[in-house]
């Protein structure tokens, strides 16, 4: 299910003196099953962008076409396309409102009128697919979730709704470090198994690097970059000029060039940066 | 001991719930922070961190146990307006704790319900925009600023209510990678120039990596407590702990292990590629 803007703007209070400018003109196109990084500081737009691409936005001008379906286009049934391309917020307790998991993860399906059977089997699945057990979850009170646990109902929610993409919103904020990989680990299954499409919006290149095969990096209403994350990685100066922070791995790999080691310039993990560093110190006798 | 400004001792809370049993949230946790010390506290989410440090200013009071601020009790009423002077809290989401329209307003508010006079404030308010470096913000409204940005004023705001001690309960959790740089850097500097005393709740490991001194909570208890390099030098323990040796410790265990002359417990990614540097030469 391809997504596509052409020429997409978009202004808060447009129309007014306080009018500001927030997406600038926007060409993009995502393949069925991709995954992509959007990446961006804060406020570059990343946000507002994304939530064009399931319709919570209508263009103001340009086209945001999913599916073949404009969603400007007053024919498009958007509740419909909203459960073909599904939004996780950034914030889960925006997204959980049902008293119970089981009731929250249900609503989409009920929304979609499907039969009863059909709707326990979807939250079985789902829950299944984030790693809830069905048994101990199914009515557990939302407000007895931790944050964690919060992150994967809201996912199983969406999921529930039988997705062809998702856009994930910066899910992995506040979560400890068990938390943020068990959540990494269940989008990286779903992209593989499922091929559903990724976008994983962040603020931070970390997460990205190692998971999307491609990365698109948004500033002030723009895409400026849009290549695999190794390519990008190697623009240092660039990224830096945009205040974005390089992953530790590659900040230590930028400083060690400059003290002359000779090392790729793709290094994206620990384990690729152990092997060249040890290769480098090898090779010059460093042991 | 008149050193310490925090002691808590067999500190036990429990969460009293509606349906279920009481959860133990604490379970004889005693520690103490003496004044002007920094001191991290990490742990896995539900650890228990949160739980302590609100007993820090007297929000929560102990199932069990006692906590003295400057040698006063938290149980005793009387001492609460004290203890909340002296120990200020900064909060997760700068949104909760930001009110005023106007940066400057936001920061003057703490004092004035404190009663200090009209000049006093002034001079406060300036001083803390001055530590903060947040001068050419003074007159913007809060929300038109980045999510660092707000969490700088949170602290200002705590600031100017002269405290000796500072609890950031995981301030970084929702900034991007600026952000977090900037608060940290902002909060060193306040403990260094200013003298405060900091208590910092994270879990990110790089952060812990920058403090004197860093504990480590589970299910209620402080499992390991030392200097970051002791710490990070048991990796395997801190990941039964549910958390992650720091990018720049990796890469140090890592080549130490391959067999070459580097300490295994590095924690400044500076340090490392010193280190390195020699060993190439």
């Amino acid at each position: 299910m391809p997504i596509e803007t052409v020429n997409l703007s978009f202004s808060y209070s447009k129309g007014t003196p306080f009018e500001q400018e927030v997406l600038h003109d926007i060409d993009f196109q995502i393949k069925d099953g991709e995954f992509v990084g959007l990446i961006g500081p804060t406020r570059s737009g990343k946000t507002t962008f994304a939530q064009h691409l399931n319709a919570l936005y209508i263009p103001q001008s340009g086209r945001v076409i999913v599916d073949g379906l404009d969603t400007a286009d007053k024919h498009t049934d958007l509740v419909y396309l909203r459960h073909r391309v599904g939004y996780v917020f950034q914030n889960p307790d925006y997204q959980l409102f049902a008293p119970t998991v089981g009731e929250d993860i249900a609503f989409g399906p009920l929304n979609q009128k499907l039969d009863r059977n059909e709707v326990e089997n979807r939250v079985r699945v789902a829950m299944d697919q984030v790693g809830l057990d069905y048994d101990t979850f199914h009515d557990r009170d939302i407000y007895a979730l931790s944050g964690g646990q919060k992150r994967r109902a809201a996912i199983a929610g969406v999921l529930a709704c039988k997705p062809k993409a998702l856009i994930l919103d910066d899910i992995t904020t506040g979560l400890d470090p068990r938390g943020r990989d068990d959540i990494l680990r269940i989008i990286n299954i779903l992209h593989r198994e499922q091929n559903i499409t990724i976008i994983f919006i962040s603020s931070s290149m970390d997460e990205a690097a190692v998971l999307a095969e491609r990365i698109v990096i948004i500033n002030q209403g723009k895409i400026i970059m849009d290549d695999k994350p190794r390519r990008i990685l190697e623009k240092i100066d660039e990224l830096r000029y945009l205040g974005l922070e390089l992953p530790e791995v590659s900040m230590i790999m930028e400083k060690l060039r400059r003290v002359g080691y000779k090392l790729p310039s793709d290094i994206i993990c620990v384990e690729e940066a152990i092997g060249a560093i040890a290769a480098a110190l090898r090779e010059g006798g460093g042991q | 001991m008149e050193n310490n400004l925090i002691e808590a001792t067999n500190l036990s809370y429990a969460y009293r719930s509606a349906t279920g049993p009481a959860v133990k949230a604490l379970d004889g946790v005693s520690i103490n922070v003496r004044r002007g010390e920094m001191v991290a506290i990490t742990g896995r989410n539900g650890s228990g961190k949160s739980t302590l440090a609100r007993h820090f200013n007297g929000l929560l009071m102990p199932s069990a146990g006692r906590v003295l601020i400057n040698g006063l009790l938290t149980t005793e009423k009387k001492n609460i307006p004290i203890i909340r002077r002296a120990v200020g809290m900064v909060f997760q989401n700068p949104d909760n704790q930001l009110i005023s329209s106007i940066v400057e307003e936001d920061i003057a508010f703490g004092p004035e319900n404190l009663g200090v006079p009209q000049e006093e404030i002034r001079t406060r308010v300036d001083h803390a925009l001055q530590v903060m470096e947040l001068e050419s913000l003074r007159f913007e409204a809060p929300n038109h600023l980045s999510e660092g940005q707000k969490q700088l004023v949170a602290i200002a705001g705590v600031l100017a209510m002269q405290p000796e001690c500072i609890i950031l309960d995981e301030p970084t959790a929702h900034l991007d990678p600026r952000g977090r740089r900037d608060v940290i850097e902002s909060v060193l500097r306040l403990n260094k120039e200013e003298g405060i005393t900091i208590v910092w709740l994270t879990h990110f490991m790089n952060e812990a990596a920058k403090f004197n001194r860093m504990l480590i909570m589970d299910s209620g208890s402080i499992v390991m407590e030392g200097s970051p390099r002791y710490i990070f030098r048991r990796g395997s323990e801190i990941a039964a702990y549910g958390l992650d040796l720091p990018v720049t410790t990796c890469l140090a265990a890592g080549l130490h292990r391959q067999g070459f002359n580097i300490r295994p417990d590095i924690t400044d990614p500076e340090e490392l590629v010193n280190s390195l540097c020699l060993l190439k030469q």
